[in-house]
């Protein structure tokens, strides 16, 4: 399985890094948000409730780039679900389930890309906090653990898109659950600490996983919420890895066996 | 050991609408077998169910000696597809594609590359090798679809309409290719709604209609059993049909003559030709503007069995 995993994973970045106008909004839009977020809302530090770094706030922009790299990350989910779509459309799908490999690989090699392309992803907002002055609190351990989280949730998106995308058998379909992304999004600790949310959205926030993803990859870049921040991102990220991986094997099991 | 063999082979889809209605197959190692039907006949579906793409629903069905339910993994290593409609991804290269093929198929990379390089050349794509799929030409796509389906020497191919809508030169650079498979000793299960194609191509025709197998045999065995020659007849301006059928009678049986032509006879005996249909005209004093031998076609065999002609019978048909 590894073999033909690793090829798949290998053909679906290849092929994603050919189609710029699918990679291109993954990092376009994020970004944008956080020019908008960074430039009107910097004052939102200063109130009560916003967390302190040795009773100082944290520069809004190193707080925003953890919500940055989280709304990226689940673009990501809908692209690799608007690609698989796009291969089932295509007949590609058909070539791989009839070629003598185990099926469960097609999604794995999927999941595989969607991994890298989230350390691309990631790489980008890494390197806009470096060129905008942001601080990685944690040095480079710090960012192993934005990585490490990163990856795992990237293969948590991705994987609901696969899901999505193995279950519609068509592209429009899962491309209708793009507005999806914000509404997870901002009902979230990504973009505004879970103690500025009024209710309900921070009682939805306290049980959204994507919280405890971004609060994790932020833990080491503005230094706030320690080890136990880091441990819950970790948790949430590989839960919504092995979660996803697991509905996307099972759509997978379903269309083969509705032919 | 038979390449293909299924015995009473079922799909039902939802509503319970039978796709495949209980067909039989038996064919030989190294043999053509031209599956020919129109659209929704089921033939697709057949296909889908023996390179395991589809369960069936009833019967049993062995390909390459593996069961195609129980034993699907074996299946898809000994077999290559071709499916209808080229499936190939417009990102990538001819030979990216390729090589993604032959590492599926398992294959070392060193060995891999080679058998690539082999094939892409065998079907005249190396020049387009390193070029983007999405600016190759239907033929081009479909060449490079079974030089993939080729690319681990599998003993049985499937191709499923792999002419349909090609220019002319395309299909026949294709047909080329199927004909040095069977030099090579290649099983091959073609699907076609071109009877030319089946009767070019095939060692043995199946027609299917409706889900099953309606006629089964060589094209000359089907052409054979559906009749006798004819001779159609164009007589000049002034010349009595009725006076030509009488004189024509002594050769054949009169039938209801079809479009521009005067006079129809079905021949009694094979031996019986054009030759002998101008004397006898001659003798009567009746005379002729066209005449001709008509052989039965395929196309004739399956409007016998199914009682309509073939869409695409007209391409070409001899």
């Amino acid at each position: 399985m590894t073999g033909a995993s690793l090829a798949l994973a290998r053909r679906a970045l290849l092929v994603t890094l050919r189609r710029p106008q699918f990679l291109a909004p993954l990092l376009i839009f994020p970004t944008l948000l956080l020019a908008v977020n960074t430039g009107g809302l910097s004052q939102a530090t200063a109130l009560p409730g916003f967390p302190t770094i040795d009773g100082q706030p944290p520069v809004f922009f190193d707080f925003q780039l953890a919500a940055a790299m989280s709304q990226s990350l689940l673009l990501g989910g809908v692209g690799t679900g608007i690609a698989v779509a796009l291969e089932l459309e295509m007949g590609f799908f058909e070539r791989l389930v009839a070629a003598p490999i185990p099926r469960v690989s097609i999604v794995f090699g999927r999941l595989l890309a969607a991994a890298v392309i989230a350390c691309l992803q990631l790489t980008w907002f890494v390197l806009l906090g470096v060129i905008f002055g942001a601080g990685i609190y944690d040095g480079i351990p710090g960012l192993l653990i934005v990585y490490g989280i990163g990856a795992l949730a990237g293969i948590g998106f991705a994987g609901i898109g696969v899901t999505l995308a193995l279950r519609a058998g068509n592209a429009s379909t899962v491309q209708g659950f793009f507005p999806l992304v914000f509404v997870i999004l901002f009902l979230s600790s990504a973009f505004f600490p879970e103690a500025l949310l009024s209710s309900p959205a921070d009682v939805i926030a306290h049980y959204n996983p994507l919280s405890y993803v971004a609060n994790g990859m932020r833990a080491p870049i503005i230094g706030y919420g320690g080890t136990k921040a880091v441990l819950e991102g970790f948790a949430a990220a590989f839960g919504l890895a092995v979660l996803f991986a697991a509905t996307a094997t099972h759509a997978l099991r379903g269309r083969l066996r509705a032919g | 050991m038979l390449a293909i063999q299924a015995n009473g082979l079922q799909r039902a889809f939802k509503g319970g609408i039978k796709a495949v209605d209980g067909i039989d197959l038996s064919i030989e190692q190294g043999e053509i077998y031209g599956f020919l039907g129109p659209n929704g006949a089921g033939k697709t579906t057949t296909v889908r169910m023996l390179v395991t793409l589809l369960l069936p629903t009833g019967g049993s069905a062995t390909v390459a000696g593996h069961d195609v339910a129980k034993e699907a993994g074996a299946v898809r290593r000994r077999i290559g597809v071709a499916l209808q409609e080229a499936a190939l991804d417009s990102l990538m290269t001819g030979n990216e594609l390729m090589l993604l093929q032959a590492t599926l198929q398992g294959m070392k990379t060193d060995a891999a590359k080679k058998r690539c390089s082999e094939l892409i050349e065998r079907v005249g794509l190396t020049d387009a090798g390193d070029r983007r799929v999405g600016g190759y030409s239907g033929g081009m796509k479909r060449r490079l679809d079974l030089a993939m389906a080729l690319v681990h020497s599998p003993s049985v191919l499937f191709l499923d309409e792999p002419t349909t809508g090609l220019d002319p030169t395309s299909r026949f650079t294709l047909w080329q290719e199927v004909s040095r498979l069977r030099e090579e000793g290649t099983t091959v299960f073609l699907t076609t709604q071109y009877l030319e194609e089946a009767d070019q191509l095939a060692d043995r025709v199946g027609i299917i209609a409706d889900g099953k197998i309606v006629a089964e045999g060589t094209p000359e065995a089907l052409k054979r059993e559906s009749g006798a020659n004819h001779i159609e007849v164009i007589l000049l301006e002034g010349s009595d049909p009725t006076a030509a059928t009488a004189a024509l009678s002594s050769l054949g049986e009169p039938m209801e003559a079809s479009g521009k032509h005067d006079v129809s006879i079905r021949l009694r005996e094979p031996g019986i030709g054009v030759a002998d249909a101008v004397r006898v005209l001659d003798d009567a004093g009746l005379e002729v503007a066209e005449i001709e031998l008509v052989k039965p076609s395929l196309d004739d065999v399956f409007m016998e069995k199914t009682g309509h002609r073939l869409e695409g019978s007209g391409d070409g048909e001899s």
